[in-house]
């Protein structure tokens, strides 16, 4: 709930970005990277110990159209999906907007410029620096997602120390967040935002060519 | 055909795929996302239901809730497959449709 709070200013941020760097040409792209995020999401993934998890498809917003629109894409993503499903809990928006429309695009896009600088538009070092963005990406909103709930126990107890939120602490949240997330859903991440970037580049290559896309 | 046109296929492809996001956690009997838990999960989990969590689950009634019809909870897998492809399906033309829209605002001042 706190992070709805921080969420504002980056919101505020990503309209002035967006509006700055955003094409007409772009806008069905934005479209579709909400549209993409928000059913790659419906892909539930078990994961050990009766859980699931699923991957984002934020980071593959962000090397399209850069991290800024990807922060808008996925946040529209997230906020129809607790309104319209239940899913995630309208209280809960401004935190999975942290870690999913505003950690997760940025990480994984400046892991991907890092690695592909320099490198040409269609280059297979430019697939791979997408996927190495992609599970930096999911995995570093994975973390920060775990330290939230491992942090709530601490913060919001009644007086008999029952939890009002979540009842696990940093040393169990934490883990079971990121143990999922880098063995099996980063993958997903990788192998579907490394795919597209695949095929994009032989539609495409205009959206790699220069600095941002 | 046009490159959105081709990207619009692949969202469509995924939207018909969805229901294995269901059915595939079903067959390994996963359950919530971490985390992302009914208050019945946390109940089973715990023993009790934490008062904040309580408090908070009616603040809003989602109409789709859980992907499925009101009314629906607990169907055949068959069943609830049919309402996850629907609740994609209507998903995306929102999420699509608003998306649209806050691009055209805001891209509209340049080109």
């Amino acid at each position: 709930m706190v992070f709805g709070a921080v969420m504002i200013p980056i919101w505020r941020a990503a309209s002035k970005a967006v509006k700055k760097t955003l094409s007409v040409r772009q806008v069905p792209y934005l479209a579709i990277g909400a549209a993409f995020s928000f059913v790659i999401m419906m892909f539930n993934v078990p994961i050990l110990g009766g859980s699931t998890g699923h991957a984002v498809g934020g980071v593959l917003v962000a090397i399209l159209l850069g991290p800024w629109a990807a922060c808008i894409a996925v946040t529209v993503a997230l906020v129809i999906q607790a309104l319209l499903f239940g899913d995630g809990g309208i209280t809960a928006i401004g935190a999975n907007c942290f870690n999913m429309a505003f950690v997760l695009p940025f990480v994984g896009y400046y892991v991907y410029k890092f690695i592909s600088s320099g490198s040409p538009a269609g280059s297979s070092r430019r697939i791979f620096a997408a996927g190495a963005g992609a599970y930096a990406g999911i995995c570093a909103s994975a973390l920060s997602a775990g330290i939230e709930f491992g942090l709530q126990p601490l913060l919001y107890h009644t007086a008999n120390g029952q939890a009002l939120y979540c009842p696990y602490g940093l040393n169990v949240a934490v883990p079971a967040m990121l143990f999922g997330h880098l063995v099996l859903i980063g993958w997903v991440e990788v192998i579907v935002t490394a795919l597209v970037v695949k095929y994009l580049q032989k539609q495409d290559a205009v959206f790699f060519e220069g600095g941002r896309s | 055909m046009t490159l959105t046109g081709k990207l619009w296929i692949g969202i469509g492809v995924l939207i018909v795929l969805s229901p294995l996001g269901l059915i595939v956690p079903d067959q390994f009997k996963g359950g919530s996302a971490w985390g992302e838990w009914g208050l019945d999960e946390i109940q089973k989990m715990t023993g009790y239901v934490p008062h904040g969590f309580q408090r908070l689950s009616e603040l809003w009634k989602a109409p789709l809730r859980d992907y499925t019809f009101q009314g629906w909870e607990g169907k055949d897998l068959f069943s609830m497959s049919f309402a996850y492809l629907i609740s994609a399906v209507s998903g995306i033309v929102i999420i699509a449709g608003v998306a649209f829209l806050i691009g055209k605002v805001l891209a509209k001042e340049h080109e």
